[in-house]
């Protein structure tokens, strides 16, 4: 997929693009997942085409959430599959793998490493040397530090990156996150509220990040907050009851009768 | 980091445990000096009786050494691990058993007198290879480590995890010292393993076997502390800290979680049995009451009142713990249980992070670790990351 179809795609995202002229990186079909009779997902299918930026909203229990646990291998669906990349079957494997073959998850909670400093978290996070042993005996390349430093640039935490990760604030602990995926250097990346608790400014700043990091990556942004989806410019699906209700540009979806009925219009 | 892995560097940046090698050293050398060559009528002569009770407090902090590896730096909270201890114990009791020959009791060449005991007419399979010291060493740590690798594979695997492998670590013990009590185990039923006369030729009831075994403790103990050491300033060090503190987003950063964690808890066995084999010869027994679940839950406050997570913390903590049991049983012979009880509430109340954590003097980690003012400005690289 070229270059002008992801910036095509972003910056008109109403454009209906049939599936067949771009690669697919993700693939839902007909994923179900009920927790004691609670249909969390009920023959949830969508895609995600490559280098996309995709915001999925929904109100509560919608089943966001749990969608991003089965993509990444924490929730085994009962029915359906989920491809990832040309045909792999996620749904057999478990997180390590999944995470290996190129799919990096931001949680809802920022979750970093409080006791490792900022450096050591985005070097923990460094692609490859997965392995006990190899670990063991690790030392870092200086291409690899290089990447560290890099990264430490796009999220803005050069000057903190000997203090501990738990004495960041709550905004930066949230780009520290996205940081770590990006050393990762994931295919798809699930980024859950990334928006949660930041001031306008941050919430501003991360829209931008996002928008940088998609076109390398796919990014899959799970968000409450309107204003942010709508800063995103992106394709947007609407979950309920853990199927899509509506799929489409943001200002289409606002004005999908059921949407409103479900969601916006409360 | 580059430069925590150039050479012995992973030792060089932890004063706490600079301070605890020079002090092992040191009694390395006192030690034997102060109880071969002094002579008794001195006040400077150091007991054979006190060699041996060194000897074991040392063997106890090796033991606290392996469970402070994986509850202070993976989070696994094992109340088991006495049974390491002791399995590595008969290891080496079933050596020193061999070794008897024809001078027990019974004067059977090859059975040890409670076989003879009980009427057995041949040794049992699992007893041959144990008259050969090296064979016996190995044992030391393959039976504590097997047992760890298989429980934890299937624990770890079903990512059993914090007060639910508590409790079947508890069981793990339990169910061991029960069948370590039947007689038919081929293991001396609840007397155990003793009569021990020589280890390698050397009498065990002689003053320089008592300092030998000693020096031997104190440098099991040295090499244990810098495998430690070693491990946790590694990334895979950094990756077991990781999963204490966040094992899910571990897992999301595609490592595998139950690796790790078997291969500490293995490592950790092994040092446990190793300490248990040094503990047999200079308390001259072993029985089935060293699998009991109250001692391993022992070695845990030993590590929380030294200071979890440290290393040095969990030596100073089993010395301590154990220095007072002794002392109390002394001045206090009828309340000494009452007051051992007063310490442990007294430090969990007053010292939460333990001896190590709450007294500034003791607290080497955070000043002498990971100190951004140590870099300097062309330091950047050496300061990008932990020490």
């Amino acid at each position: 997929m070229s270059l002008e179809t992801i910036n095509a795609l972003i910056s008109n995202p109403a454009a209906d693009h049939p599936a067949t002229e771009n690669e697919t990186i993700l693939y839902l079909d007909g994923v179900s997942v009920s927790f004691d009779g609670f249909k969390a997902l009920n023959e949830l299918s969508f895609y995600v085409l490559a280098g996309e930026l995709r915001a999925i909203i929904g109100p509560n229990g919608a089943g966001k959430t749990t969608m991003m646990d089965v993509v990444t291998g924490r929730t085994k669906p009962d029915e359906g599959r989920v491809e990832f990349n040309g045909g792999i079957d996620l749904t057999r494997l478990d997180e390590a793998r999944i995470a290996n073959l190129g799919i990096g998850r931001k949680f809802q909670k920022p979750t970093v490493f409080e006791n490792h400093t900022v450096f050591e978290n985005l070097e923990l996070a460094l692609k490859g040397h997965r392995g006990v042993f190899s670990s063991l005996f690790f030392r870092l390349a200086p291409e690899e530090r290089t990447r560290v430093e890099e990264v430490l640039e796009t999220i803005a935490l050069a000057d903190q990156r000997l203090d501990d990760a738990g004495s960041l604030s709550h905004g930066q602990k949230q780009w520290l996150e996205i940081g770590m995926l990006l050393m990762q250097e994931p295919e798809l990346l699930l980024v859950d509220e990334p928006a949660a608790g930041m001031t306008d400014a941050e919430t501003e700043q991360t829209a931008e990040l996002l928008k940088r990091i998609a076109g390398r990556h796919s990014v899959v942004v799970v968000e409450h907050d309107m204003e942010f989806v709508r800063s995103l410019e992106s394709r947007v699906t609407v979950l309920h009851e853990g199927s899509v209700l509506a799929e489409g540009s943001l200002d289409t979806v606002q004005n999908d009768a059921r949407v409103i009925e479900v969601y916006l219009g409360r | 980091m580059e430069h925590r892995r150039s050479g012995f560097s992973f030792l060089l940046t932890d004063r706490g445990g600079q301070i605890l090698l020079g002090l092992l050293l040191a009694a390395i050398i006192l030690v034997p000096i102060l109880n071969l060559w002094v002579p008794e009528s001195s006040p400077f002569h150091m007991s054979t009786f006190l060699v041996g009770l060194f000897g074991k407090y040392l063997s106890f902090a090796l033991l606290a050494l392996s469970v402070d590896l994986i509850w202070g730096f993976c989070g696994i909270l094992s109340l088991g691990h006495g049974a390491f201890f002791a399995l590595g114990g008969y290891a080496m009791g079933m050596h020193l058993m061999r070794e008897i020959g024809d001078r027990g009791v019974y004067g059977n060449p090859i059975l040890p007198d409670f076989m003879v005991f009980l009427n057995w007419k041949e040794l049992p399979w699992y007893w041959y290879g144990f008259d050969f010291f090296p064979f016996a060493m190995l044992m030391v740590v393959l039976a504590p480590g097997i047992l760890a690798f298989l429980f934890g594979w299937f624990a770890f695997r079903s990512r059993v995890s914090g007060v639910y492998l508590s409790i079947i670590t508890q069981a793990l013990t339990f169910a061991l010292m029960l069948a370590f009590f039947r007689n038919d185990m081929g293991f001396g039923g609840n007397n155990g393993l003793t009569d021990f006369k020589d280890l390698l030729g050397f009498d065990l009831q002689q003053d320089s076997t008592r300092v030998g075994l000693f020096i031997a403790t104190a440098v099991a103990l040295a090499l244990g502390y810098a495998l430690c050491r070693f491990i946790v300033s590694s990334r895979l060090g950094s990756v077991l800290v990781s999963i204490r503190d966040a094992d899910s987003r571990t897992r999301f950063l595609g490592y595998r979680v139950e690796h790790y964690q078997l291969f500490v808890f293995t490592v950790s066995a092994m040092l446990a049995g190793v300490a248990g084999a040094l503990y047999v010869p200079q308390v001259g027994i072993i029985n089935p009451s060293e699998f009991a679940p109250a001692n391993s839950i022992e070695i845990v406050i030993w590590v929380a009142i030294g200071g979890r997570g440290t290393l040095y913390g969990a030596v100073l903590g089993a010395i301590v713990v154990n220095y007072a049991k002794t002392y109390f049983t002394g001045v206090l012979p009828e309340i000494w249980l009452f007051a051992l009880g007063a310490m442990f509430v007294l430090v969990t109340i007053l010292l939460p992070k333990g001896i190590v954590g709450s007294v500034p003097a003791f607290d080497l980690s955070k000043t002498f670790l990971k100190k951004p003012e140590d870099a300097t400005d062309d330091g950047r690289e050496a300061a990008g990351g932990r020490v």
